[in-house]
């Protein structure tokens, strides 16, 4: 990586009008957050490396979630058509399905088993990675809590899972579970008592766990459901290449090292040197040298700051998107591109003779501008004397917009003049202005209108214009890096018209990490720039 | 043509993730118990006696009730907590009075804990009070347990099956 160092004496006029756009500026986040949000981007700089932006398994924790329990509901519905559910049957039927049909009833038993304990990894990976990147704030707060929710659901499924088998593992996990759950003082009788004694042994209760086996992941599935209810177009699948693979290295793991049975429950001994399970039930060891009520206040005071989490510390909520109505036509494109379904089309209130208008979900709306960039209206050609979009961002107005990317390209000099749009969750732009460069951020890549590119390059204002933000896959809004290329390319309305000439534009999304890669980037950019004639030739994709 | 390298760490990446997987899915192994030592279960749920004895109903008192809600006995649900002592070897090494279970205090007083013990011969005196005399045990049981490292015991009470019992 570079080294940063102070821009230029000559940038200085073009960082006077440049900068972060107001409402945009970047909050210092606690040094625990940084520290882990720095490590989790340089992981996701690695993974990129090989699995590509598309397939990057770190921008896909949520989806690697849903692949992970649809391996885990197919493996156990499969074990379940074999599995004797009576307590003194439970064994032996589990026996029989790992050894007897090893090459089936024993890789499903393995996933069941592999899958379950990556499912725990990529869930509390996906909680990190959202709290160390600050997404839990605002209407993501829903996405969170009942994320947390689904943790209690995960684990209740998980733990259920190995007191069925009914070996030496499960023996010590019946027992120590069941005196987890005495500790709350909330049964007549101590569960643990099912569990002493062959004499105490309940056949029923037994068949309850398994029956809570079945019901608590249905139970899950719900929760998962409601949990995405609040995003729009929600990845609930992996890319082809990450399932696959992912779904191979199960399959190698399941066969390297089967899963298997301990001994057969004996409920004479105590469980010595049980095989457990670190990733369900790492906790019970805490249970057995503290105590049931310290391990349950650890778990309640954990679960408590992670529900508060989104309002810890309380921030300032950037003013949401607001709409124009005299300027909305109605045209929904705002709507169908918002991340968070922000925006809903209603029948027309004020007479004009359009059938919808826009309306914004303030208690959705995140303030990202991505219907800004999608609202045909937000055109800087306008001759009107104040330039109002359909939709608009009140912390960053269009009309704003304009001014700055005029003033900031207007202080620039050379043949190589660019104007850095950089969103302010990829690198801080501001560390790239310089001689012939001016940076201007936004609160998204996604939130700029493709006419404002149009503008800028047609009209002489600027020689080439570098769009930067966050990681590939990796939006801190989701979607606007997917639907700033795919509006460039013309795939997606508002279409960038073709007369501008691509080669003047250079895509570089590249995360918070990678600023040395970006200002090499910028600095071919620029480069390429100065060879290029006068007049632009139309090239079919960005000059990067 | 795929690129070997970008394939090598895509290998990398999926080995090192599942090999955490298979790793910690059973590693490292966990013992309950210290080594050399069994664990004595004490389990069982008794109902004291009432609070207040339970009191006839006159002749009287039963005709003048609707002759489908007539009963003989006037029961208080309150019941006494018990109490419950327990020496291994001459030392106490549970005393304990258990609270009757419900809110009205009517249900059984249940008892669950855990004496890890080192292996070998003990001699174990179990002592019960449920009844409304305020000092003494009104239930007793000795036992010599034999106890192998990693054994597990239960000490029940059952006044149907004789009071105290080691399982």
């Amino acid at each position: 990586m570079g080294v940063d160092g102070p821009p230029p004496e000559a940038a200085a006029a073009a960082r006077a009008a440049s900068g972060p756009a107001p409402g945009a500026a970047r909050r210092a986040p606690s040094l625990v957050r940084r520290t882990l949000a720095r490590l989790f981007d340089r992981a996701g700089d690695a993974l990129e490396s090989a699995f590509g932006p598309a397939a990057n398994p770190l921008s896909q924790l949520g989806a690697l979630g849903w692949f992970f329990y649809w391996i885990v509901a197919v493996s156990g519905i499969y074990l379940y058509v074999f599995f004797d559910t009576g307590v003194h049957d439970a064994y032996a039927s589990v026996e029989r399905i790992t050894h007897e049909q090893w090459y089936v009833g024993g890789v499903m038993r393995s996933l069941h088993r592999y899958a379950s304990d990556a499912l725990v990894i990529v869930v509390l990976a996906h909680l990190l990675v959202e709290w160390a990147h600050d997404r839990l704030r605002g209407p993501r707060w829903f996405a969170w809590t009942t994320g947390v929710a689904l943790l209690w659901l995960l684990f209740a499924a998980g733990i259920t899972g190995y007191w069925v088998v009914w070996d030496d593992l499960a023996h010590y996990v019946a027992l120590a579970t069941s005196e987890w759950l005495d500790a709350l003082g909330l049964f007549g009788q101590p569960i643990a008592h099912n569990f002493v004694d062959d004499s105490t042994l309940s056949g029923r209760f037994f068949t309850l766990m398994v029956f809570i086996h079945i019901a608590v992941p249905l139970i899950m599935l719900f929760a998962m459901w409601i949990h995405i209810q609040r995003v729009s177009r929600p990845a609930v699948n992996p890319p082809r290449a990450l399932a696959l693979g992912t779904l191979a290295a199960l399959l190698a793991l399941s066969l390297a090292k089967p899963a298997v049975s301990g001994p057969p429950a004996d409920l004479s001994r105590v469980p010595a040197d049980v095989a457990l399970d670190w990733f369900y039930l790492g906790f019970l060891p805490l249970k057995d040298r503290l105590s049931g009520g310290v391990t349950w206040a650890v778990v309640a005071t954990g679960t408590l700051v992670l529900l508060l989490a989104p309002w810890i510390p309380r921030r300032r909520r950037r003013a949401v998107a607001t709409v124009q109505l005299d300027e909305c036509n109605g045209c929904a494109r705002c709507a169908a591109d918002c991340p968070y379904g922000a925006i809903e089309m209603r029948p027309r209130s004020d007479g004009a003779a359009f059938a919808q208008e826009a309306v914004v979900r303030t208690s959705l709306c995140v303030s990202c501008g991505i219907c800004v960039g999608a609202c045909p209206t937000a055109s800087p050609f306008s001759r009107r004397r104040r330039l109002v979009a359909g939709v608009e961002l009140p912390d960053v107005p269009v009309d704003e917009l304009r001014a700055r990317c005029e003033a900031a390209a207007a202080a620039l000099a050379g043949d190589a003049r660019v104007l850095v749009l950089g969103c302010r969750h990829g690198v801080d732009t501001r560390a790239l202005a310089g001689d012939g460069v001016a940076v201007i951020e936004l609160p998204c890549a996604g939130m700029l209108p493709p006419p404002f590119l149009d503008f800028l390059l047609m009209r002489g204002h600027v020689d080439g214009v570098f769009l930067t933000g966050c990681r590939e896959g990796e939006c801190h809004e989701r979607l606007g890096i997917q639907w700033t290329r795919a509006r460039i390319a013309g795939e997606r309305d508002p279409y960038l018209r073709a007369r501008v000439p691509r080669e003047r534009l250079c895509l570089h999304f590249a995360g918070r990490t990678r600023l040395a890669a970006t200002r090499d980037a910028l600095a071919g950019f620029r480069s390429r720039l100065s060879g290029l004639p006068a007049a632009g030739t139309s090239a079919a994709k960005d000059a990067c | 043509m795929a690129d070997p390298v970008r394939v090598g760490g895509q290998i990398v990446a999926y080995a090192v993730f599942f090999a955490v997987v298979g790793v910690l899915s059973t590693a490292p192994a966990y013992s309950p118990l210290p080594p050399g030592t069994a664990m004595l279960r004490v389990s069982f749920s008794h109902a004291g006696e009432r609070v207040e004895p339970c009191r006839r109903y006159t002749p009287e008192e039963i005709a003048a009730m609707a002759p489908n809600m007539r009963r003989t006995l006037d029961c208080s649900r309150e019941r006494v907590p018990l109490a419950l002592e327990l020496s291994v070897d001459g030392e106490v090494a549970l005393s304990r009075e258990l609270p009757p279970s419900g809110l009205a205090g009517d249900g059984a007083s249940t008892v669950y804990a855990r004496i890890v013990l080192p292996a070998g011969r003990h001699r174990v005196l179990a002592r019960l009070r449920d009844t409304r005399r305020a000092a003494g045990f009104d239930h007793e049981g000795a036992f010599e347990l034999d106890l192998a490292p990693g054994d597990s015991r239960v000490l029940g009470f059952s006044p149907r099956d004789g009071g105290f019992r080691v399982l």
